[in-house]
């Protein structure tokens, strides 16, 4: 057997009195690997979830966790190495924000000292000052917190797997964003093996590293997110992820890993006070303009530009937090803001807003191309 | 919030002395009921001090409570366990009859089996008051989200540990309710332990009913009425306290 499957399913199957929920489910997650299931609602995507950690126990078919049945477990003591968010949290109340992250330690009779330890990091990795939270009350939080809280309590025991049933469900959109990229950095640092129940595409795009879609208790198609969006398995994926998406694939690819560089040739800039260069440079219609440090500041496009105008007249100057992209943007954003600007290209700059590079739309249309 | 708490507890300390203060003091009440009747005849009930009336009222109230404390708890945590769940609607009914059957009726049904005394007062108050604390027990172990039930078991908590860490605390300020409620109306109710001979509050109010003096069914009354209201106020402030500190931060 793989040793990198963490999980594998086997024909697992399971119904509710006569309606069948699960009619033979088979994947398999490797170690480290943020697996989302998705599909509408009453697919069998939450009852799959459920039968990993027995809190449903599956009519046929084999589970393995580690090359290990989940029968060969105690429910209990099996869910204490699992993880497990799901969408409303359900933070106990009665409980510290401390004590509620201490839940699985203490069940497992950890020291007090270890766990305090323990408590303090987790609230620090999900963005959380322990000096502030650690003595708050569930009702002390707003939504955004609580989520943390809930993710912070699911790693507390640093258990290799986590389960999440729709886990930024019920937060509002501009949180459930914020909260996305959040947890893909904790994700990228911690490298658990997740497996994440939603119904939200653009959020399984985002997060995953293989999407399962699942229909009427089966699964319809297995793939990575990129692949899925070009090569839809039949037409009810195709309807599932929508006529938009070309544009919804480009989320999944980054401006970092198509931009051209600064340093490369092809890339055409000029420091403000360098006027004589600019003359060189005329062959090309654009031209990047930077100050001493690096910083944009603006661009010249030279179609408009006649021999006699000076050279701080060709510039259209331009706040280059709103106007540029940066290396982490996703291909969409950028589209998105080429679109707005009305320009077939945009610079990329760093945190300090140096010109690091040029992205062109070009490139992003040759991703855009689908094989129906 | 802290400050009302804090005024709360004084205010409750205050009444018990001074309740204690009447109650140890029989001139007080004297020149009180005096006032009132007159000086003619008797004032004060003759027989026992209003301490040792106080002390019996409170020992079958409190003995009957704490009965009806442990069975309806227990009661409730088993019915709604998912093995005693069937008998949720039985033990309701069961409950609710007890409530429902006048105390006088147990007394006069009981006397014959346990004989006079304590024992027959003690029951007929068990069985009166072990409805409100089964129901609320119920409701309060009933009400907790299903969220909070389904993260507690996938963190990998047993029954037991969800019941004692979980569901319970969360429960314990409902359930609290239950034992007010039932504790003050015993209280009033206790009072008719005095006609099989339990002693307490009630042996002056029948004493007076019999010899027609009113002044000692005052006596009686006037006393179980003060010690009502002050154990309703005890009790609603240990259950604010155990509102546990969640609830507070919410109304702060």
């Amino acid at each position: 057997m793989n040793k990198n499957r963490m999980i594998v399913l086997e024909n697992v199957t399971k119904s509710y009195g006569e309606k069948a929920a699960l009619q033979g489910i088979s994947f398999d997650v490797e170690n480290g690997e943020l697996c989302v299931l998705i599909g509408p609602s009453g697919c069998g995507k939450s009852t799959t979830l459920k039968l990993i950690n027995r809190m449903l126990e599956p009519d046929g078919g084999e589970i393995l966790i580690e090359g290990r049945s989940v029968r060969d477990f105690k429910p209990e003591l099996l869910r204490r190495k699992i993880g497990y968010v799901i969408q409303s949290i359900g933070l106990f109340p009665h409980m510290k924000v401390s004590q509620n992250i201490a839940v699985v330690p203490s069940l497992l009779k950890w020291e007090r000292k270890r766990i305090g330890e323990r408590v303090d990091y987790l609230l620090e990795l999900v963005g959380l000052d322990p000096a502030i939270y650690r003595d708050k009350y569930p009702n002390e939080l707003s939504g955004g917190e609580a989520q943390r809280i809930g993710v912070a309590r699911a790693l507390a025991s640093d258990p290799p797997l986590l389960l999440m049933d729709e886990p930024f469900g019920a937060v509002d959109p501009l949180n459930r964003e914020i909260l996305q990229v959040e947890f893909l950095k904790i994700q990228r640092k911690l490298k658990k093996t997740v497996i994440l129940v939603t119904h939200d595409l653009d959020e399984a795009i985002k997060l995953a590293d293989k999407i399962v879609i699942m229909d009427m208790g089966r699964i319809v198609q297995i793939g990575q997110p990129e692949n899925i969006l070009s090569k839809p398995a039949n037409s009810f994926v195709r309807n599932f992820v929508g006529t938009d998406r070309a544009i919804k694939r480009l989320s999944r690819f980054q401006v970092a890993d198509y931009m051209n560089r600064a340093s490369s040739t092809t890339i055409r800039r000029l420091k403000e006070s360098n006027y004589k260069e600019a003359a060189s440079r005329r062959e090309s219609r654009f031209l990047w303009i930077t100050d001493e440090m690096g910083i944009l500041t603006g661009w010249i496009d030279f179609k408009n530009f006649k021999e006699s105008d000076r050279l701080e007249e060709g510039i259209t100057h331009v706040d280059p937090s709103n106007f540029a992209v940066r290396a982490e943007f996703t291909l969409k954003e950028s589209l998105s803001r080429m679109l707005s600007q009305g320009v077939r290209s945009l610079p990329v700059t760093d945190e300090k807003n140096r010109l690091i590079g040029e992205i062109n739309l070009s490139t992003i249309e040759k991703l855009t191309e689908l094989e129906e | 919030m802290r400050r009302m708490r804090y005024l709360g507890w004084i205010s409750v300390s205050i009444q018990i002395v001074l309740f204690s203060i009447i109650i140890l003091h029989m001139k007080l009440w004297e020149s009180f009921l005096g006032f009132i009747f007159g000086r003619e005849e008797d004032i004060i009930y003759p027989r026992a001090p209003l301490s040792i009336l106080v002390g019996e009222h409170l020992f079958l109230v409190i003995v009957s409570t704490l009965l009806a404390l442990i069975a309806g708890t227990l009661l409730g945590i088993y019915v709604t366990r998912p093995r005693g769940r069937d008998f949720l609607t039985i033990v309701n009914d069961v409950t609710a009859i007890g409530q429902t059957f006048p105390p006088v009726a147990v007394l006069a049904l009981a006397v014959p089996i346990v004989g006079f005394g304590a024992k027959p007062t003690i029951l007929a108050l068990f069985l009166y008051s072990i409805l409100p604390i089964l129901r609320n027990t119920v409701t309060g172990l009933e009400n907790i989200p299903p969220d909070i039930r389904e993260s507690a078991i996938g963190m990998g908590f047993t029954g037991l540990q969800r019941l004692l860490r979980v569901e319970l605390p969360i429960a314990l300020p409902v359930i609290m309710a239950g034992i007010r409620i039932s504790f003050v109306i015993n209280i009033g109710t206790a009072t008719i332990g005095a006609v099989v001979g339990a002693g307490g509050l009630g042996t002056p109010i029948i004493s007076g009913l019999v010899r027609n003096n009113p002044s000692f069914v005052l006596e009686g009354a006037l006393v179980s009425a003060f010690l009502a209201i002050i154990a309703d106020q005890f009790l609603a402030q240990i259950e604010r306290a155990m509102r546990a500190p969640y609830e507070r931060a919410l109304s702060s």
